[in-house]
């Protein structure tokens, strides 16, 4: 282990331990007014009139035409608008918000407001979808030669659910207008991102607009995009409050029904296959992305760029289509669109094995890619890939061939065992040339004379551990002691734009620019005086550019490895599963404190596993979402944690600092499908969607029965 | 100063200090401290008794405050984690769970806290088990448990004779 694995005590600890860590809803709220959001309650319709009650003293209302600038959210495409002003998209899409001193009375007088609406037809199920928001297509080698020389041809289709991202803090801000400035605070994973969207919605220059993060309790790309949408609604309040802060916190069940979720996937694929070996694929990938655009282009990119998994597949045929429907916007959650094509491609793979009678491992294993082998875009995997050793690794620790042969046998009485594997990547970073062309990251290193050292960057610590993290790698390269090295939650009136704390980035892509910031800084070095360096990205001399119009190049300079093998014990009477064990190993290259990089890795696998099986979530046949509350949406507790076993393979990446690559969201991707290869071999029967309730396992039970 | 007159309020011990709520007694407990007592180290993470995220001690009983109303406790003795970072339990606490780095994001952190503390004055030397039951009404999204689960075994053996 490096020495700058070594664990130390987090930044953040003391002060989150003994409760004084201020989150945005801590602050005083005496002289703060607060918002309440009127919101659709029709999937779709035409907005006719809106009536407001009488209101008393302090309070008023704020709508679209109360928008200074422009009444859209920038986020990719701009079609969200900050408050609904023709028609309303899908059940809580918000139309206004009531503002006053008063939460009680709010409520009361919300009631109270008329809006007339004329009803529209609504699409709620992603098969009656008629609207590409984005529609890809790419493909390498001979397709056709491919199915025409095929022994055998499998198709299958797979579905993924929602998931909630349900961080314990719920989405919350604050804004105040003051001498023609506006300040938003709060709950966000990036700063810049809130900033540019303020501007546009309030028609200000950059300098009028200041984005403060306040300590966050959770994200997981939960705050990635929406902090910019309420930002915009609650800043048009406080531009009309005209000094007097506004303040919005949103209960559980808004946050739950309202924000956005992981995307539902629908993907079918067919794979050729000749002399055993899988020779094409043809994956046609549906995301239901919801009522507007926000994030579906970015995570539809990711998703259908993973399309063919871990493996060399010689002719690939890739479509990816985010649809258009009259429900929640769904955005970001970790693992960014990857989870579903991986859950498809994984089991696709388990089912050809079957189908071929060969053990699903071997059959991977035969598949792999290696050092050099092209992307499904035509890239390079330019690295190592060190799959082979973690799946060793992992075999060992969890005992697997002993226990899949014992569970492949026929198995009698109320409980079936059963044990899978799975294995991934995450692409390291922003997918495709996004760093380069769009985010263009800046951080800087600000010495004091007492020769303390304060980081300037953008990262929002959300629990990942950033604080601790950035201030280790420059403390490193200063020979500083941690404590003379700090980094605040950062405020757009001092730090420069190093860019989103999004797609596993920030430590590999920010974190080495500050390496080489405090190596300039060392070099530079004078006693007593006050000094500044700054670092731009570069994109690394070997990446193959990336063009998004075609799918072609690089879409990562470098990738995260995952192998995790879940081992089941399912009651055949209730269709009720335990998870009697998990193992896995993962690449994220050089762990910068390894505490942190296993916390990281526990904690998403772990949301993995919820996502394959007790987090349910719909919407109705109206588009309604209804569970939203930790009740009906279960996520896991402690009770629920299996026996867990994660170890860390080192494959260092020579421009990450100290060969540090992306971690954040790797666990959770691949986690599912390990999962229901080890439910496929405990019920003796396929499984092609998840989540998989006890009931979808009574009915595989009973047609295993029947077969 | 408000003149806190003896006869109206609510009367309870408050991080082992005599006050009085002036709220009204169906108010939930969980408000009361956060707006009332500006002691927010207390979170609301759902108000309806499901995340844990509210929890403080009722005479040493693990409760969800968003579930209480003020009205229900008079004369009873309530410590968040504003009283409690002031023991030396905490202390072996507070070291358990750095070393382990069992806090993420800290929003889950004081009620867990908490959750420990009753977990561990039932249980000085719990089983696997008993941490996992001590820990499951605190909902945790982040660490997935394994750093918690270690901590409070960590300190369990550390703050020998102290539980
Ligand atoms: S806020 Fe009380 S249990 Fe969630
Ligand atoms: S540390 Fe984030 S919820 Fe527990």
């Amino acid at each position: 282990m490096m020495p700058i694995s070594q664990s130390v005590i987090k930044k953040d600890h003391l002060a989150k331990a003994c409760g004084q860590a201020m989150y945005v809803a801590d602050y005083d709220t005496t002289q703060m007014l607060q918002g309440l959001i009127l919101r659709s309650p029709h999937a779709h319709a035409k907005i006719l009139s809106m009536t407001y009650p009488p209101l008393p003293e302090g309070y008023f209302t704020v709508d679209y035409r109360d928008v200074p600038g422009i009444n859209e959210v920038h986020i990719v495409k701009d079609d969200t608008p900050v408050y609904a002003d023709a028609t309303v998209e899908y059940i809580g899409d918000p139309i206004m918000m009531l503002v006053g001193p008063d939460e009680r009375e709010l409520e009361r007088l919300l009631a109270q407001i008329e809006v007339n609406y004329e009803l529209l037809p609504a699409i709620i199920d992603v098969r009656d979808g008629d609207t590409a928001f984005f529609d890809y297509h790419f493909g390498k080698g001979d397709m056709d030669q491919a199915w025409a020389e095929a022994d055998q041809i499998f198709e299958e289709c797979f579905e993924t659910g929602y998931q909630e991202q349900a961080y314990l803090e719920p989405q919350g801000l604050i804004a105040d207008y003051n001498q023609g400035k506006i300040t938003v605070r709060g709950s966000m994973q990036c700063p810049y991102y809130v900033h540019g969207a303020l501007a546009k919605a309030l028609g200000l220059t950059p300098d009028k607009v200041r984005v403060i993060q306040d300590v966050t309790g959770g994200g997981f790309g939960g705050k990635e995009d929406y902090p910019s949408i309420l930002a915009c609604q609650v800043a048009v309040a406080a531009y009309k409050a005209k000094g007097q802060p506004v303040r919005v916190i949103f209960g559980r069940r808004e946050d739950m029904e309202f924000t956005s979720k992981r995307h539902p996937s629908r993907c079918t694929y067919k794979a050729a296959v000749k002399n055993g070996r899988v020779t094409a694929l043809d994956a046609d990938v549906i995301f239901n992305a919801g009522a507007y655009t926000t994030l579906s282009a970015v995570v539809l990119q990711r998703g259908i760029i993973a399309a063919s998994g871990v493996y060399d597949i010689p002719a690939l045929k890739v479509h990816g289509a985010a649809i258009k429907t009259n429900t929640v916007p769904n955005g970001a959650y970790r693992g960014f669109g990857a989870p579903q094509t991986f859950f498809a491609v994984e089991m696709l793979m388990e089912h050809i094995a079957n189908a071929l009678d060969e053990e699903p491992l071997a059959f991977k294993l035969r598949h792999m890619v290696r050092q050099g082998s092209v992307t499904s875009t035509g890239g390079r995997y330019h690295f190592p890939v060190p799959l082979p050793a973690m799946v060793d690794e992992v075999r060992k620790m969890s005992d697997f061939e002993q226990k899949r042969q014992v569970y492949a046998r026929q198995q009698t009485g109320t409980t079936r065992r059963g044990i899978g594997i799975s294995l991934w990547f995450h692409g390291a970073g922003f997918t495709g040339s996004g760093e380069r062309d769009i985010i263009k990251a800046v951080t800087r290193l600000h010495k004091l004379a007492d020769g303390r050292v304060e980081i300037l960057a953008s990262q929002s610590d959300i629990g990942q551990g950033i604080k601790t993290t950035l201030c280790k790698i420059v403390a490193n390269e200063l020979n500083l002691p941690l404590d003379q090295v700090s980094y605040d939650n950062p405020d757009t009136d001092r730090v420069p734009d190093s860019g989103p704390t999004v797609a596993s980035r920030s430590l590999m892509t920010v974190g080495e620019l500050l390496r080489r910031a405090a190596i300039r800084l060392r070099s530079q070095w004078q006693e007593g005086v006050e000094q500044t360096v700054e670092e731009h990205f570069k994109e690394p001399d070997f990446v193959i550019p990336f063009y998004i119009d075609k799918f072609q190049g690089d879409a990562y300079p470098t990738y995260a490895w995952g192998v995790c093998a879940v081992e089941v014990a399912v009651d055949t009477l209730t269709g009720v599963n335990e998870i009697t064990g998990t193992w896995a190993s993962f690449d994220v290259g050089t762990p910068i404190d390894l505490n942190i990089v296993i916390g990281q890795m526990e904690g998403g696998l772990l949301q993995g596993l919820g996502y394959a099986s007790m987090e349910q979530l719909a919407a109705d046949q109206k588009g309604r979402i209804r569970n939203h509350s930790f009740s009906d949406y279960i996520i896991p507790t402690a009770m629920d944690v299996p026996l867990m076993k994660v170890q860390l393979h080192v494959e260092a990446y020579p421009d990450g600092p100290y060969g540090a690559k992306g971690a954040g969201e790797l666990p959770l991707v691949g986690a599912a499908p390990a999962y229901m290869s080890a439910l496929e071999q405990a019920l003796a029967g396929p499984i092609n969607h998840i989540p998989f309730s006890a009931e979808d396992a009574l009915k595989l039970i009973r047609q295993s029965r029947r077969a | 100063m408000q003149m806190m007159n003896e006869q109206t309020g609510i009367p309870f011990i408050l991080n082992g200090r005599p006050v009085r709520s002036l709220s009204a007694p169906g108010t939930r407990l969980l408000e009361v401290l956060r707006d009332e007592f500006h002691l927010t180290g207390t979170k609301c993470g759902c108000k309806e008794g499901e995340c844990g995220a509210c929890s403080v001690l009722i005479n040493g009983r693990l409760v969800t405050s968003c579930l209480i109303a003020v009205g229900s406790i008079a004369q009873q003795a309530v410590l968040t984690i504003e009283g409690y970072r002031e023991t030396e339990r905490f202390a072996v606490l507070d070291a358990a769970f750095a070393d382990m780095a069992a806090v993420q994001c800290g929003f889950c952190t004081p009620g867990m806290v908490l959750a420990t503390e009753a977990l561990l004055s039932e249980h000085p030397h719990p089983s696997a088990e008993e941490i996992r039951q001590g820990l499951s009404g605190n909902l945790c999204r982040c660490t997935g448990y394994q750093a918690l689960i270690q901590a409070v075994r960590t300190a369990a053996q550390r703050g020998a004779g102290l539980w």
